[in-house]
């Protein structure tokens, strides 16, 4: 590298650019948690939402699917699986497991009640109303 | 080694080693149930493989880096530890908690592991890579903050250098944004925009910061470089590090909710991000080549290289292949983003670890440089692995490239399921692969024990 380019200059470099891009990321973080209300629809957040997504993470769902496209890859994507399948669809998939075909693979039995069932199709369903910019791309996920 | 206290590495490491066996035999069991669906099921599912395997990853890269900068720092510093006994207690802590946690993964439900670890009172759990329960979580930061009181100390009594500096920043950085995983809103978009602040702002940040540390202070000692140069280089990758990766976060801001300016940030910065990447490894190149004294260890010069190319190649053009709005639309959580994961991680971060490994393995044993036998064993192994995760990579991205092209693209699209059966020719070759690295792996561990009483190699 360059002689008159000095080590103090790249440390200067690095503590002004780390310092000027995080403000202007928290800035934009700012922005962004300002104008998330319009697109998440938090005010259709319900009790039953919030259970849903316990659920959802005690079962660690995410360990096999995608959530708007964010988990493992293993089985299909989940965020717009309300829209594809409908509630009672969702709900009486999750009881039937595990489907046994050999050599397939296997979701696991959660042996989870009526309203465990509901609580996590009303979080499916709060999901697939999110403004994603319209992704995914079709239906399929 | 210079200094008595430097020892303490010796422990992580050869843990860190052992955890990376597990991650990879996990690995392969996912692989085999990628082809072979019902594979060990009911008993691992697949979920419960996945959580080993990527917990074990973190787990030991931390080991790795906790061992680098317990050897590294005493050096640099030109003092003794501040506390080895402290840095042993957090070992015995760390692994102990560690394996408990695997052992609770793969021993009962997670709903009911959830529920014993106190998941009701603070929910952490069920999101990927932050699965693990509470006291894990707790006793990570713990055995955080005592390890970078123990460096932070040890530098404040020593000499202070630019590479120490940068090391604590960014092991500071790792912690901070750590306690981002205790942050978890029943808002999924919230949820998720913040849990990126733990993930990508480790692995394209401060986790930027330790590598290239580690890969500095390697270079110095295997080149004889003037420290000013290096030290210069290093400024510069990190400050483009964090020049572009800090808003170049908003690559996962494109669908998850958050608003639709992200995509420009969001493009343009991670579009940026392969410069550091390139930079590191012109720098392992340009400094090998200026190199003012013949270092013994070929295989850690070997290392060092490899992590400047290997890092660039997954996460600089593996990471842009991606990275643009317009293209993330169609490969957002698809087998490219896989594909890109174990390039990206292997290239940058295993390497860098078994280039620490590499260069001081041989000194805490008491020589300069393992045998030539065992050197070139090392690089055997070295080979294997690194083919090995090339072509994971490449067969990972054509199953990706089929997945997207059969599920989401065309008029008639199919379902996730039947595009699977599809690409399911692409699975086995990973598998496959995916035990040539493992073959790999077994010989890396080999070398250690190989011929270890010849003559150290000569320069
Ligand atoms: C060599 C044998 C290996 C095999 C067969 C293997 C297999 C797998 C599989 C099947 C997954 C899950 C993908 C999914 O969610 O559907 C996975 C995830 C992952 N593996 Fe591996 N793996 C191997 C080695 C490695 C290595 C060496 C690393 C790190 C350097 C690694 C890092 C990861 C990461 C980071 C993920 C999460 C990826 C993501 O979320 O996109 N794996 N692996
Ligand atoms: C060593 C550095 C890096 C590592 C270890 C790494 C690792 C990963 C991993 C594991 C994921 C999957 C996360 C998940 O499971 O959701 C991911 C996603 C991603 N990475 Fe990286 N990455 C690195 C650098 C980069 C760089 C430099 C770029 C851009 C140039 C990049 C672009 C992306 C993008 C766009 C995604 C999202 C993929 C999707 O939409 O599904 N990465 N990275
Ligand atoms: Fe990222």
């Amino acid at each position: 590298m360059n002689e008159t380019f000095t080590k103090a200059m790249a440390r200067n470099m690095f503590y002004g650019g780390a310092v000027f891009f995080f403000l202007l990321f928290l800035a934009l973080t700012f922005d962004t948690v300002k104008n998330l209300p319009k697109r998440d629809h938090r005010e259709n957040i319900t009790e039953s939402v919030v259970r849903g997504k316990h659920i959802w993470e005690t079962r660690n769902c995410v360990g096999c699917h995608t959530i708007l496209g964010e988990g493992a890859y293993f089985a299909p994507e989940l965020g717009n699986v309300y829209k594809r399948r409908g509630g009672e669809f969702i709900k009486a998939w999750i009881a039937a497991q595990p489907t046994g075909i050999p050599g397939r693979r296997q979701m696991p039995q959660f042996h989870l009640n009526d309203q465990e069932l509901d609580d996590i199709v009303e979080f499916l369903k709060w999901t697939s109303e999110i403004d994603t910019n319209n992704w995914p791309p079709n239906i399929e996920g | 080694m210079q200094f008595k206290s430097q020892a303490v590495a010796k422990p992580y490491f050869i843990a860190a080693i052992a955890l990376f066996v597990g991650q990879i035999l996990f690995g392969l069991i996912m692989g085999y149930q990628y082809v072979v669906g019902d594979f060990l099921f009911p008993y691992i599912p697949f979920n419960v493989a996945r959580m080993v395997h990527t917990n074990l990853l973190i787990v030991w890269i931390l080991f790795g880096f906790m061992g680098a900068a317990y050897y590294l720092i005493p050096e640099e510093a030109e003092t003794e530890l501040y506390s080895p006994k402290l840095a042993m207690l957090m070992f015995w802590i760390f692994l102990g908690a560690g394996v408990l946690t695997i052992v609770g993964y793969l021993a009962v439900p997670y709903a009911t592991l959830a529920q014993a670890t106190g998941n009701d009172l603070l929910a952490t759990m069920g999101r990927e890579f932050l699965e693990q329960p509470l006291p894990t979580k707790i006793g990570i930061v713990i055995v955080a903050l005592a390890f970078l009181f123990n460096l932070s100390m040890t530098v404040l009594k020593g000499r202070k250098t630019s590479i120490s500096l940068v090391l604590l920043i960014g092991l500071w950085g790792l912690a901070i944004f750590f306690l981002f995983s205790f942050y978890n809103p029943s808002n999924l978009v919230l949820d998720k925009y913040f849990w990126w602040w733990t993930v990508h702002l480790w692995v394209e940040g401060v986790w930027e910061l330790i590598l290239g540390a580690m890969l500095a202070f390697v270079l110095i000692k295997i080149t004889g470089v003037d420290r000013e140069v290096i030290e210069k280089w290093l400024y510069v990758i990190i400050a483009m590090t964090l020049i572009t990766g800090i808003i170049g976060t908003g690559h996962h801001y494109f669908w998850i909710g958050t608003p639709e300016y992200w995509q420009w940030f969001g493009s343009v910065f991670s579009a940026l991000e392969p410069i550091p990447f390139f930079m590191m490894t012109v720098f392992a190149f340009n400094m090998v080549n200026r190199r003012r004294r013949e270092h013994p260890n070929k295989a850690a010069t070997l290392w060092a290289l490899g992590t400047g190319v290997m890092a660039f190649l997954g996460a600089g053009v593996w990471g842009f292949m991606h990275t643009l709005a317009p293209v993330n639309f169609f490969t957002h959580g698809t087998q490219i983003t896989a594909a890109h994961g174990h390039m990206a991680f292997y290239g940058a971060y295993v390497m860098v670890n078994l280039t620490m490994i590499s260069y001081a393995m041989p000194l805490l044993r008491g020589r300069s440089a393992n045998s030539g036998s065992a050197q070139v064993m090392e690089m055997w192994a070295f080979w294997m692995m690194t083919v090995s995760i090339v072509f994971i990579t490449l067969f990972l991205t054509a199953a990706g490239i089929l997945q997207i092209w059969l599920q989401r693209m065309g008029s008639n699209p199919m379902s996730f399921m039947d595009a699977q059966d599809q690409v399911m020719l692409f699975y086995w070759m990973r598998e496959i692969t995916g035990f040539v690295f493992f073959a790999g792996l077994v010989l890396y561990i080999g070398s250690f024990f190989y011929k270890q009483n010849e003559a150290p190699a000569a320069a």
